[in-house]
C-alpha cells in the first residue's frame, strides 16, 4: 500500500507533472545549460542532489520549528536562505570530499540557488501535494517527491540537450536561431509529455 | 530626460523577456489567463521597484562580498508582503497564482535589476527604472496570457467570446505557452533585424 503511494508520486513528477515541461518551472537553466550532452547530465545529477536535500531539510524546519512558532509567514524567506546556504554547503563539501565530482559538477552547483524548480518544490511539498491540494505530504513523502521532481528535470534537459545538439547542424532560418527554436523545440516535447496527463495510476 | 530614458527603456529596446530573455518562469506559468497576468505583474512591479528603492539607498553601506545574500533576503520580505496582502484580500488571486508567489523570490529580473542597475545607480533612477522593468515584463505577459486565453479557453477576461466554439485547451497547458513566446521571441527578432538593415 504504502509502496504505491511512493510509485504514484515518482511516475506524477517524472512525467504526468514534470516540474519544466508540465509545471513550467526551472526554464532558466532548462535553456542555459542544454548546449551539451554533457554538462546537461552534470546539471541534472547536480539538481536532483540539491532537491532530494532540500526537500528533507526545508520540510522539518517548516513542521517543527515555524508552525509550533507561529512564524510560518517567514516561510519564503527562511527557504531561500536554507537552500542558498545548502547549495553553498554541498559545494564545499564536495570540494573537499571529491574533487573530480567537483570539477564535473562545480561551475553548476552555484546556479542551482536561482533555479525555481528547488524553491518550487520546497513550496509544493508544505503547501499542496502532488494531487490534493492543501494536504500537506509527510516527510518521506515530500523527499521522493523532490527526488522525482530532480529526475523530470534531468529527464527533460538530456532529453532538449540531445536535440539541441542535432539542432547545431540543421539550417535554421536566421530569426529563429538560439532561444525561440528552442522553445519551439520544448513546447514539442511539452506536447508529447501532455499525452501523460490521461494516464490514471 | 534621462529618467525618461531609463522609464521607458524596460518597455523595448531591454524588454526583460523579449530581449534580455529573464524570467521565462512566472511568463510562461502565469499566462493562462489575462487576469493572472495583470496580478502578477503587480504583485511583481512592486517588489521590483521596493526592492530597487530600498538597494540603492543601501548601496554605500552594503559590503560587496555580501550583498547577494542581503539582497535575496530584501527581496523575499517585500515577496512576503505581497504574499500575505494578496491572502488577506484576494484570496482567490492568491489561490489562482499558487506557488508562483513565492516563487517571485528567484524571478532572475529582480535580482537581475538589484545587481545590475540599483546597487550602482541614485535612488530616484532605480525606481524608475523598476517601474519601466515592471512594466515591460508585463506587458509581455499580458499579450502572450491574451492570446492563450482566446485561443485555449474561448475567452477575455473570464467572458466567452463565441458561444459553443470548442477552444484548443492545449493552449492554456504548457505547450501552448512554449509556441506563442516562441513566436513572439521570433518576431522580436524579425523586427529587430529589419530595423537593423535600414
Amino acid at each position: 500500500m504504502e509502496i504505491k503511494v511512493f510509485v504514484t508520486i515518482l511516475l506524477s513528477t517524472i512525467f504526468i507533472n514534470n516540474y519544466v515541461l508540465a509545471r513550467l518551472l526551472g526554464l532558466c537553466p532548462f535553456l542555459g545549460v542544454s548546449r551539451k550532452l554533457g554538462s546537461a547530465v552534470g546539471m541534472g545529477l547536480a539538481v536532483i542532489f540539491v532537491m532530494t536535500l532540500t526537500s528533507f531539510i526545508t520540510y522539518p524546519i517548516y513542521k517543527y520549528v515555524l508552525v509550533p512558532y507561529k512564524i510560518a509567514y517567514l516561510t519564503t524567506i527562511v527557504f531561500i536562505l536554507v537552500i542558498a546556504a545548502l547549495v553553498q554547503l554541498v559545494e564545499m563539501v564536495i570540494e573537499k570530499t571529491s574533487p573530480a565530482l567537483y570539477q564535473a559538477l562545480g561551475i553548476f552547483l552555484p546556479l542551482i540557488t536561482t533555479n525555481c524548480a528547488v524553491l518550487g518544490v520546497a513550496v509544493l511539498n508544505i503547501s499542496s501535494g502532488f494531487a490534493e491540494p492543501n494536504v500537506s505530504l509527510g516527510l518521506l513523502k515530500s523527499v521522493t517527491q523532490g527526488f522525482g521532481g530532480g529526475v523530470g528535470f534531468t529527464l527533460a534537459l538530456v532529453i532538449m540537450a540531445g536535440i539541441r545538439e542535432r539542432l547545431e547542424l540543421a539550417d535554421i532560418p536566421e530569426n529563429l536561431r538560439g532561444v525561440p527554436i528552442t522553445f519551439i523545440t520544448a513546447g514539442l516535447l511539452a506536447l508529447a509529455f501532455y499525452g501523460f496527463s490521461g494516464m490514471k495510476i | 530626460m534621462r529618467y525618461w530614458k531609463e522609464l521607458v527603456k524596460g518597455i523595448w529596446s531591454r524588454n526583460p523577456q523579449l530581449v534580455i530573455g529573464l524570467a521565462f518562469c512566472p511568463t510562461l506559468a502565469v499566462s493562462t489567463s489575462v487576469s493572472n497576468a495583470l496580478w502578477m505583474t503587480l504583485a511583481a512591479t512592486f517588489v521590483l521597484v521596493c526592492s530597487n528603492l530600498l538597494i540603492s539607498s543601501i548601496r554605500r553601506i552594503v559590503p560587496g562580498h555580501l550583498r547577494i545574500p542581503i539582497f535575496i533576503t530584501i527581496i523575499a520580505s517585500f515577496v512576503t508582503v505581497v504574499d500575505l496582502l494578496l491572502n488577506a484580500y484576494q484570496p482567490a488571486v492568491y489561490r489562482s497564482l499558487g506557488i508562483f508567489i513565492p516563487l517571485i523570490v528567484v524571478n532572475c529580473i529582480i535580482l537581475g535589476r538589484a545587481e545590475e542597475f540599483a546597487q550602482k545607480n541614485g535612488v530616484l533612477v532605480s525606481v524608475l527604472d523598476g517601474i519601466g522593468m515592471g512594466v515591460g515584463f508585463g506587458l509581455t505577459l499580458t499579450v502572450l496570457a491574451a492570446v492563450r486565453e482566446v485561443l485555449g479557453a474561448n475567452s477575455l477576461f473570464g467572458y466567452t467570446l463565441i458561444p459553443g466554439m470548442e477552444p484548443a485547451t492545449a493552449m492554456v497547458m504548457a505547450p501552448g505557452a512554449f509556441f506563442v513566446l516562441a513566436l513572439m521571441l521570433w518576431g522580436m527578432n524579425v523586427i529587430n533585424s529589419r530595423s537593423k538593415r535600414k
